[in-house]
């Protein structure tokens, strides 16, 4: 290794972060990156339709790209998937995007194991797949293969669903989360084309010509006077039709004239009915219709001008949320936090390659990823507040990202003044799992939600939640800094005094930085309460989670001083502390009641017991007696 | 001082009871926060923190089992007073932990203060509506009114607690003793017609020989609310007037009847706090996010009409609450197609004191460690 290694491996990674930023890493077509640009407003926010497309096929079949077939299907773009949803659903309707594991679930669909069995083409991969490595079994249906099973799927949902969440069967949720993403779906499927409709645009273009006559017809029917009997069924006939189309949607695609009001917003399907009054059919309807008309017939050329043509029409008014949703669709490709992750990960490896070689070329380059990594998670969460127009933490997924970045930072601060590569560590542990978290809880559905009422206060959201969380970051530092004692003490001869001391002098410093930002983080969280509930404290969960966290923290430092415990139990109450604060962060949420119960999810309680079992036994491990620590041994 | 004293002295003033006791805390907090699960959040207060000990039910029997909210908050209540007193001296480099220490012990007292004397209420109004009183959610009373004449009533109001334990009732203002016959805490009541073989009523005049009411479970579910019911006989001076059913199953609509030339009513109703003024729901406005049915907010725009002060117009919504005669009105709940809002109203005199203590431990805690920081960097420096 030379002089130059750590930062070569530096800027590599650098480039890597940004490769989404490479035309020729951006297999769209222009037209369909444009597409995928336009502003809509869904789930109470303007957003683009490629985050629309992102975060429906996550929820749905838990990746973001979209496999057509397994195993050789092609695999297509999550805004060229949401185009074949709106417009060409015949073809959408065989892409096999939608997760089943339950196996009652599965029974339900009508499907066994035998059909999802996977063939590959090439005989090899058949024998990789036979060993397990490649899968031999496909998790994802298509929607036409779910169709026949819908009126059963809608039997056992309407059962299932009045069972409260934290009390369902794994195939009452299995059903829930099945119907659920059926409904998501088919909101997305008709946005725009009404159910068997072929020729949208053709329909409106003759509506166009006759509205008006159209109109007069049916208003000369209600008056009971002479009319044309064919134009005004005409008009009835395509009200219940748009009347039916505006209730089987929640995308509003269709932005208002002449107003900035989320509120004017509509559907296609409201749109539509507006045309009767107005008497001239939305031009943002008919570019849709357009679009789907284009897409469908595959004319290229056609399509591009389309979008072309809407996009420089909603420029005069919706610059700003075009620049915004433009952004957010760069930062969806860019992911940040998925190269952070990666990044981390491999800084964490390099410590550990560090202590058999290399080890100041390895460390240095340790050093240079974490800052690289927390660099970027930075400008991810500020591009994220951005575009909320929110502080960092909103959501337990936010939550997530925020606890990794805090406790990088206090990494960085320990690596800076120390040296030793135990900052880098520990920096690469947390900001990998906590990152690894944020992507599972991902899964829920757009990352950047709207606030429920009681929460929406920019205030307290700025000061208690971040304090809070910042101090859920260095309880879990402290932890894993204990944990990187423990086992580098009992596994390895690296634990030597002064590395030991400078950890019992890390931890016990995190702990007092943990205290002060827990206490006063619980503190203004009762404020808060008492601004918007009538009282401080209402032993609420997750208040009491918060707690008991400020009580354990002020235990550790309290024995410590009082001479109960040396370094090692040092270590051991700070491993604790990690049970405590996972119990507040999740298991707190997974009770399912009280005021802060929002996202509860039900694999994370099988990993937050198994986490909770580990640090037990990382605790354990740590209480055989001194002469089994090999570090021990040695100096002994 | 004898041994034994200096030995308990010396017990109070230890840091291993401080560690024992927060250990304890912790135990005592995740333990209710399960329990929430079943009991509901009101019931476990009373259960592990508005007491001394945690009972446990064996069998039939309630044994205590865990030191409760009281007994560990008073125990650090004396061990951090007693460490103040022989451990700790006087001096700036202690500052920060006697800030702390005392802020601690404002916000322990603060909260024993609160629990004590905090009442909460609600307040229902439809848009329009005009109240000068609060109702509780969660206690009833039974209201006998002198209601002669049509511009003012006499109300005698007794706690359902005092009808709970059977207690007869004689008050200057009525002229019959008041009789509770049975109570049920939590009931539910069928026309007598449609359960043909319910046991004969209690009650003998009034709507009660029609109605078969039947005790039920009480539930401590967060929103559940339990509809109580008694049997309570009148007693004049020359014998019984009758004995009438009154329950929270018919709200609002008191029973009337005559005696000693005079227009009685009596229901059992939410527990009512009265005010010297008024408060009036202009208009309640509830807006949801476009596209969604998440809430975006809810207010109400309320007059505050007070006698002989004129009145003004406060809007209320979340995180901004009014406050106003010892009393704060917050945005509770809506109700009925958003034409009626629910304000909570709720009596803490000691609602500053979280505030003041809370700057207090804060400001100690960063002084002690900056302490500690400034100690740590001279010394790495060296």
């Amino acid at each position: 290794m030379t002089k130059y290694t750590p930062l070569v491996i530096v800027l590599v990674m650098a480039v890597y972060l940004f490769q989404g930023l490479f035309p020729s890493n951006i297999i769209d077509p222009p037209a369909v990156q444009e597409f995928g640009r336009l502003p809509v407003l869904s789930e109470g926010r303007i957003k683009p339709m490629d985050s629309v497309a992102r975060s429906t096929l996550l929820v749905i079949q838990g990746r973001q790209r979209v496999k057509t077939q397994e195993p050789d299907g092609d695999e297509i773009t999550p805004d060229q998937w949401i185009l074949d949803v709106m417009f060409n659903p015949a073809k959408a309707d065989t892409y096999q995007t939608f997760v089943v594991d339950n196996p009652d679930v599965l029974t339900l669909v009508g499907k066994t194991h035998d059909d999802l069995k996977i063939t590959y083409r090439q005989g090899w991969k058949q024998l990789v797949a036979t060993t397990g490595a490649l899968s031999s079994e496909r998790r994802r249906l298509s929607f036409n293969e779910i169709i026949p099973a819908i009126p059963q799927i809608e039997a056992q949902y309407k059962l299932a669903e009045p069972v409260a969440a934290q009390s369902r069967t794994p195939f009452q949720s299995g059903v829930v989360q099945l119907y659920g993403n059926l409904t998501r779906y088919l909101r997305i499927r008709r946005a725009v084309l009404p159910e068997g409709e072929n020729d949208l645009l053709g329909d409106l273009l003759s509506l166009q010509d006759n509205l008006e006559s159209g109109v007069d017809a049916v208003r000369a029917k209600e008056a009971g006077k002479p009319h044309d009997e064919a134009k005004a069924k005409q008009i009835v006939d395509e009200g219940q039709k748009f009347l039916a189309m505006s209730e089987s949607t929640d995308l509003l695609l269709i932005p208002p004239s002449g107003s900035l009001n989320l509120n004017d917003w509509h559907n296609v399907g409201h749109a539509l009915l507006e045309s009767f009054g107005r008497g001239n059919i939305n031009p943002a309807v008919l570019a849709y219709a357009g679009m789907a008309f284009a897409w469908q017939k595959g004319e290229t050329e056609a399509f591009d001008h389309v979008v072309g043509l809407y996009t420089s029409g909603l420029q005069k008014h919706f610059g700003k949320e075009m620049g915004r949703a433009s952004i957010e669709t760069t930062f969806n490709r860019i992911e940040p936090f998925y190269g952070c992750m990666v990044i981390y990960g491999l800084a964490f490896a390099l410590v550990l390659v560090s202590w058999l070689r290399w080890t100041e070329p390895a460390q240095k380059a340790a050093f240079g990823l974490v800052a690289l990594g927390w660099v970027a998670a930075t400008a991810g969460i500020l591009t994220r507040m951005w575009l909320e127009g929110r502080p960092p933490v909103t959501n337990l997924y936010s939550s997530a990202l925020f606890i990794g970045w805090g406790a990088v930072a206090l990494c960085l601060v320990l690596e800076f003044i120390y040296r030793n590569a135990i900052g880098s560590l520990a920096a690469g542990v947390i900001g990998f799992c906590t990152l690894l978290i944020a992507h599972h809880l991902s899964l829920a559905g757009d990352t950047m939600e709207m606030m429920r009422a009681v929460l929406d206060s920019n205030f307290w959201l700025a000061t208690h939640v971040v304090v809070v969380t910042t101090g859920y970051a260095s309880t879990f530092l402290a932890g894993m800094l204990a944990i990187i004692y423990v086992v580098r003490g009992v596994f390895t001869r690296g634990l030597d005094r002064a590395t030991a001391d400078s950890l019992g002098k890390m931890v016990y410093g995190i702990v007092c930085f943990a205290t002060l930002f827990s206490f006063v983080g619980t503190m203004l969280g009762g404020i808060w309460a008492d601004q918007s509930w009538g009282r401080f404290w209402g032993w609420d969960p997750k208040e009491n989670g918060a707690l008991i966290i400020v009580i354990w923290n002020a235990l550790i430092l309290h024995a410590r001083w009082g001479g109960l415990i040396r370094q090692r139990g040092l270590m051991c109450l700070a491993i604790f502390g990690n049970v405590v604060t996972s119990w507040s962060w999740f298991g707190t949420n997974m009770l399912g009641i009280g005021l802060h119960s929002y996202g509860f999810t039900e694999a994370a309680f099988w990993w937050l017991i198994a986490f909770v079992a580990s640090q037990l036994v990382l605790i354990a491990v740590a209480n055989m007696p001194l002469s089994r620590w090999k570090s021990f041994q040695a100096a002994g | 001082m004898t041994a034994f004293l200096v030995q308990l002295r010396a017990l109070f003033v230890s840091l291993r009871l401080t560690v024992v006791l927060l250990a304890l805390s912790i135990i005592l907090v995740f333990w209710a926060t399960l329990d929430q699960v079943h009991l509901g959040v009101w019931a476990v207060q009373q259960k592990f923190f508005h007491s001394i000990v945690v009972p446990v039910k064996f069998g039939d029997l309630m044994v205590p089992v865990f030191p409760g909210g009281y007994l560990i908050g008073g125990l650090l209540l004396i061990n951090l007073i007693c460490a103040h007193i022989y451990r700790f001296k006087l001096s700036w480099r202690k500052l920060g932990i006697w800030l702390t220490h005392i802020g601690v012990i404002l916000l322990l007292v603060g909260e024993l203060v609160s629990g004590l004397v905090q009442q909460d209420y609600e307040m229902t109004l439809n848009q329009g509506e005009t109240k000068n009183y609060a109702e509780s959610n969660r206690l009833d009373e039974l209201a006998i009114i002198d209601a002669t004449d049509p511009n003012y009533d006499e109300v005698v109001a007794i706690p359902e607690s005092m009808i709970a334990k059977g207690e007869v009732v004689q008050n200057p203002k009525l002229p019959f003793r008041v009789v509770p016959k049975a109570y049920y805490p939590n009931s539910d009541a069928q026309m007598r017609s449609q359960a043909p073989g319910a046991p004969p009523s209690m009650a003998t005049v009034g709507v009660g020989p029609m109605v078969a009411v039947t005790p039920t479970e009480v539930s401590y579910a967060e929103d559940a609310h339990n509809l109580p019911s008694a049997f309570i006989e009148l007693v004049g001076p020359d014998g019984s007037l009758g004995t009438w059913l009154v329950s929270t199953l018919m709200p609002g609509n008191p029973q009337t009847f005559t005696y000693a030339n005079r227009t009685w009513k009596l229901y059992l109703r939410p527990k009512r706090m009265y005010s010297a003024y008024s408060v009036t729901l202009e208009k309640f406005t509830h807006d949801i996010f476009p596209g969604t049915d998440i809430d975006r907010n809810f207010s109400s725009k309320v007059r505050l009409n007070i006698p002989g002060g004129g009145s003004r117009e406060v809007l209320i919504y979340m995180n901004n609450p009014l406050r106003y005669a010892g009393l704060t009105y917050y945005q509770e709940r809506f109700a009925n197609n958003d034409q009626t809002s629910i304000l909570e109203v709720v009596r803490n005199p000691s609602w500053l004191v979280p505030y003041i203590s809370c700057v207090m431990i804060a400001l100690g805690l960063v002084i002690q460690f900056l302490i500690h920081l400034v100690g740590f960097a001279r010394r790495r420096r060296a």
